[in-house]
């Protein structure tokens, strides 16, 4: 028996939500009584493997394979497969990001395992193993019932945390068997965004809106973002209007963010809006309309014009980080 | 080449979302349907493809597991431009019967390109397109926010955490679509309606299947504190704020 992790790596490094993923398994982990299993996958380093170890994972299967360079759905269900089954894993672990959401579906078909996609929190029970998510985009959450004796969830970025849980980890070079026919797709360019704060990593994020008026007055956004290390988004009005990428769009058909602080921008906060952000932290609003929802959502607001309020906040952070 | 699109009845995004039966049914009292938004992209580009290479797009089906009630939305997928629509007649109680209902029909035709939206904004599951390859044993690309056919190869962009993509991959395949797939959504034309009321919707019955998951209870999430209001004359009073109380920067 144990819980099995997939933890993702960007450039042989691991993130914060990878940490953050080992450090949920570890707390499901002792409640069932087992270990913890962290499946990487692509060139790591030892000592960025181990410091999986610091969070909870005690055995860390390390697959090396030029066929894995990039996602391949069908290839990396088969390896998870085959270390789920190989570890005895009663619950397999993903990232509710691109790579969780491309790999678990196929992994529950192939294992028939009850799948919970974004999950919130811990399992509220354990038998039947019953966990919360998000449903009707954010305004409601259901409690899931998976019926099968193995389950999968991905799990939300920053809706748990990471704690340390130091133990000694052993890294085993893993070689599952990939057949020719699970690759069949093929990257053929990867086009990586540089030196910029990834938006779902971000623990800060400052996003504007409409009310920001036009992209020529986005620079406000980045120098507050930049001062905060923040991550930069917006809505979608203004990615459909070309003033910033998509990337950025956050909202129910966009980006669903969870930061620690989120500061709305001259956004008015259409319902589809707050579904994306309702998983923040904290909620800081910037709008001229006092009646705009934003503020429902926010848990600080200014009523302003938010072109004047933004140098004086850029100030009065400048001052903050000054002490 | 023959395009499918699985498509999702939902509410409305707008809908006041409700619970009975000691919050463990979803209301549907006075709700409002439609097609699933990102179903309906992946349509609409579907659509723009058919429309822009004459002869390379042969036909686009649309199927929805559903009962006889979400026949309104496939008649609207209709409308906007599918050529015909399926609904297999079941009550899709969870992912993994969506897409066992589906698999089951799709296997039996053949479609070169499965489109399906990445969730569906009722149940956010990001589920039934992943689960639909697996059981068809066929590859997927997710997270696609880009497709076109050139020169009858497929051609797709896919977001991945800290950029982008370029795939390729052979015919058939399951492609999950998100937001970029298309610029917004086609609306149907007059004559589209009038159009819609004569194509083929066949109806489908449902093979015997299981469930691996159950919404078992919903919560509705704990009301907000009231916003604290600042002054916009004491902009430093906010950035105090999120220091001393709120502990966030």
């Amino acid at each position: 028996m144990s819980v099995l992790v997939y933890t993702e790596n960007w450039d042989g490094k691991f993130k914060k939500l990878s940490f953050e993923l080992v450090s949920f398994a570890c707390e499901i982990a002792k409640t069932l009584n087992t270990n913890v299993v962290a499946l990487s996958i692509g060139k790591v380093n030892d000592d960025e493997l181990n410091k999986l170890g610091t969070y909870g994972a005690s055995k860390i299967l390390n697959v090396q394979n030029e066929n894995l360079i990039n996602l391949n759905n069908q290839a990396y269900t088969s390896v998870l497969a085959q270390a789920a089954a190989k570890e005895g894993a009663t619950l397999i672990v993903f990232a509710h990001n691109n790579t969780g959401k491309a790999i678990a579906p196929r992994l529950s078909v192939r294992l028939k395992a009850g799948l919970a996609t974004g999950v919130l929190a811990l399992p509220s029970n354990f038998q039947p193993f019953t966990i919360a998510k998000k449903v009707f985009t954010a305004k409601a959450i259901a409690n899931v019932v998976i019926k099968t004796p193995v389950s999968i969830v991905t799990l939300l970025q920053n809706a748990f945390g990471v704690f340390e849980t130091p133990v000694a980890a052993s890294i085993e070079a893993f070689n599952p068997e990939i057949k020719d026919n699970e690759l069949k797709t093929e990257v053929k360019d990867v086009n990586k965004v540089s030196g910029k704060i990834l938006l779902t990593d971000a623990e800060i994020v400052v996003s504007g809106g409409r009310g920001m008026k036009g992209p020529e007055n986005w620079g406000s956004i980045e120098e507050l973002a930049t001062l905060l290390g923040a991550g930069t988004a917006c809505s979608r009005p203004v990615s459909d209007e070309g003033w910033r990428p998509h990337e950025e769009h956050t909202g129910q058909t966009g980006k669903i963010l969870a930061p620690n602080l989120y500061i709305a921008c001259g956004i008015s906060g259409a319902i589809q809006h707050l579904g994306g952000i309702s998983g923040s932290k904290c909620i800081v609003a910037i709008n001229k309309d006092p009646d705009a929802p934003i503020f429902e959502a926010a848990d600080y607001g200014i009523v302003g014009d938010v072109l004047k309020v933004l140098p004086e906040m850029i100030t009065a952070v400048k001052e903050l980080k000054g002490n | 080449m023959k395009i499918l699109v699985c498509i999702s009845n939902v509410p409305d995004t707008t809908t006041k979302i409700k619970f009975t039966d000691n919050n463990t049914a979803f209301d549907q009292a006075g709700v409002q349907w439609i097609i699933n938004p990102w179903d309906e992209l992946a349509l609409t580009r579907a659509l723009d493809i058919k429309d822009a290479q004459a002869g390379m797009v042969e036909e686009i089906t649309v199927i929805n597991v559903g009962l006889a009630a979400t026949e309104p939305t496939i008649r609207k997928a209709l409308a906007i431009g599918a050529d015909k629509g399926i609904r297999i007649n079941a009550e899709p109680k969870d992912a993994f019967t969506v897409a066992s209902q589906l698999a089951d029909v799709i296997s039996k035709e053949s479609f070169d390109i499965i489109l399906c939206g990445i969730e569906s904004s009722d149940s956010n599951g990001n589920n039934v397109g992943g689960m639909l390859s697996e059981l068809l044993d066929m590859p997927s690309v997710s997270s696609v926010s880009h497709f076109d056919i050139k020169d009858g190869k497929v051609e797709l962009k896919r977001e991945i955490d800290g950029g982008q993509e370029t795939v390729s991959t052979p015919i058939p395949f399951v492609g999950i679509v998100q937001k970029g797939i298309a610029k917004e959504p086609r609306i149907p034309s007059m004559r589209g309606i009038m159009g819609a009321r004569t194509k083929p919707l066949q109806v489908i019955e449902a093979i015997q299947t299981e469930t691996l998951t159950e919404f078992a209870t919903y919560d509705l999430p704990k009301p907000k504190a009231a916003c604290k209001k600042i002054d916009p004359d004491n902009v430093k009073e906010l950035v105090q704020l999120l220091h001393n109380e709120a502990k966030v920067i």
